[in-house]
């Protein structure tokens, strides 16, 4: 069993947590966003092989954060409240 | 030279003492061009590149592996092989593979060892009675054999799952498809390699892709751990890792990584001779010709490129087993492992050219590309030939995710994800 820290409750089980997507995947706004535009939104992905900048939630507090993990060694490397950090 | 496989050759060979088989194929060094490039040298892979010799006379072909041979998915998977999809999309496509798989091992001079022994995928409430029905209805309309199992007959073919009065998932009938079964995984990678190799293709292992060459907005060829090499035309059939060679390319995909784990006990006597896969404990089951039980079940959670299982969802898939078949909990685990599957949003393969000209498209096959592997073959081969889609594979070009034409199989794909 790997422990996720969620920055809200501290170090748990990993069973507890959901993967949200990638970190900084931003909703395009306006009426006329092209449809590449928004398909490249919904469905393309980053999918890292190594370090990944991932949203992640809790589903026991259910709060959402971002979670910077390895893909490979499923390290991970800093766990933290979204806030503004998401379109970074 | 015994170059053919026969019983005739093995009888000639005993008398020889084995002195004249050969190694199944060649491994050249890699040439400074060829006339088309696949990377991957999974079954998809190699299937490309003997459709390619074989159905459109390109012989000058390179099959780029950067490990060994079937040392991926190929030889991870539990085996299965089955076309029970919903969409008519799904069926022309799995249907093709299907119907390639029953004449594979003549085809190759290999023996796959297809095991059509049927597979029945349990219905666990009057509910899923409906949704099993529909589903056999759409398959028999679409031309693919299936038939609706009460309880009896599911107890005629798996006499040992759970049937008691107090289980959690009782039986209220099943999808049947009696030509579904196993194959042997590593045989269709070396059979397709030893057929590849004798039409004149290169497999070249150990050979990993660093970079592409791109010239005027086009794809001309790959910079390996090798050296370079050319080609005007490049598939690649790397599963997990197609986003991996896609940012070396500039784009991105549709794709998730995850692991996708499997397990067998020690071996055992006959005990299941068919395909049992129950939605509601998330496994399926089957036997293999050695007696092992092969045991697969769900995604882990968690998105990767560890090709090792986590151990929670080996929990969950062993304690789905068990409500299966209680008699199993006195078997023990021989092996775990895992392998990295592509997953796209709608669980249906993308086929085609990628946004880099030149370069085409074998992945995202999730979790169930090797029953797949003879069509991903033979359509990325006609895609590199001619550079123009076949029928069966247009539906499924990167396109769809832009025109939102999806085919969404999550429950064709058999286990949720």
């Amino acid at each position: 069993m790997q422990i996720f820290p969620c920055p809200f409750c501290g170090p748990r089980d990993e069973t507890e947590f959901h993967f949200g997507g990638d970190a900084g995947n931003i909703r395009p706004d306006g009426a006329d966003v092209p449809i590449d535009r928004w398909a490249d939104y919904l469905y393309l992905r980053t999918n890292p092989k190594g370090t990944a900048r991932e949203i992640w939630v809790h589903m026991n507090c259910g709060e959402f954060f971002v979670m910077e993990r390895d893909t490979v060694s499923h390290k991970v490397l800093s766990s933290a409240a979204l806030g503004g950090e998401h379109a970074a | 030279m015994t170059r053919r496989y026969s019983a005739l050759s093995l009888f000639k060979e005993g008398l020889a003492g084995q002195t004249g088989w050969q190694p199944a194929w060649r491994s050249p060094e890699p040439k400074p061009s060829y006339d088309a490039i696949v990377i991957g040298g999974g079954g998809h892979g190699l299937a490309t590149a003997y459709y390619l010799a074989k159905n459109h006379n390109i012989t000058r072909v390179a099959v780029l592996e950067k490990g060994w041979i079937g040392g991926g998915n190929t030889g991870r998977n539990t085996t299965v092989v089955r076309s029970n999809y919903y969409y008519p999309e799904s069926v022309e496509l799995y249907g093709l593979a299907h119907r390639l798989y029953e004449g594979l091992a003549k085809d190759l001079n290999y023996n796959v060892m297809l095991s059509q022994r049927g597979m029945v995928n349990l219905c666990h409430s009057t509910a899923e009675m409906e949704i099993g029905a529909r589903t056999v209805n759409a398959m028999q309309i679409n031309g693919v054999d299936a038939e609706l199992f009460s309880p009896e007959d599911v107890r005629r073919v798996a006499p040992i799952y759970n049937f008691s009065p107090d289980a959690r998932f009782p039986v209220f009938g099943g999808i049947w498809q009696g030509r579904a079964g196993t194959a042997r995984h590593d045989a269709v990678a070396w059979g397709y390699a030893r057929a590849a190799s004798r039409l004149g293709v290169d497999i070249i292992q150990n050979c990993e892709i660093t970079d592409f060459i791109i010239e005027g907005g086009r794809c001309r060829g790959v910079q390996t751990s090798r050296g370079a090499i050319r080609a005007d035309r490049i598939g690649m059939a790397v599963a997990g890792h197609s986003s991996v060679l896609a940012a070396k390319a500039g784009f991105r995909l549709p794709i998730n990584s995850y692991a996708l784990q499997a397990c067998v006990s020690e071996p055992v006597k006959p005990i299941l001779d068919t395909v049992v896969l129950s939605p509601g404990c998330g496994v399926y089951v089957s036997q293999s010709d050695k007696g092992e039980i092969v045991i697969g079940g769900g995604l882990d959670r968690i998105p990767s490129y560890a090709q090792r299982g986590n151990l929670p969802t080996l929990e969950t898939v062993i304690a789905g087993l068990l409500e299966m078949f209680p008699i199993f909990g006195q078997l023990k685990l021989m092996r775990q492992w895992a392998g990295i599957v592509d997953v796209v949003p709608d669980s249906s393969p993308i086929i085609g050219e990628s946004p880099l000209p030149g370069l085409f498209l074998n992945c995202g096959w999730g979790t169930g590309g090797f029953k797949a592997i003879p069509a991903g073959g033979t359509l990325l081969a006609q895609l590199l030939a001619s550079g123009k889609h076949n029928d069966i594979s247009r539906p499924f070009d990167l396109d769809r995710f832009a025109s939102g034409r999806l085919i969404d199989e999550a429950a064709g794909s058999g286990i949720a994800h």
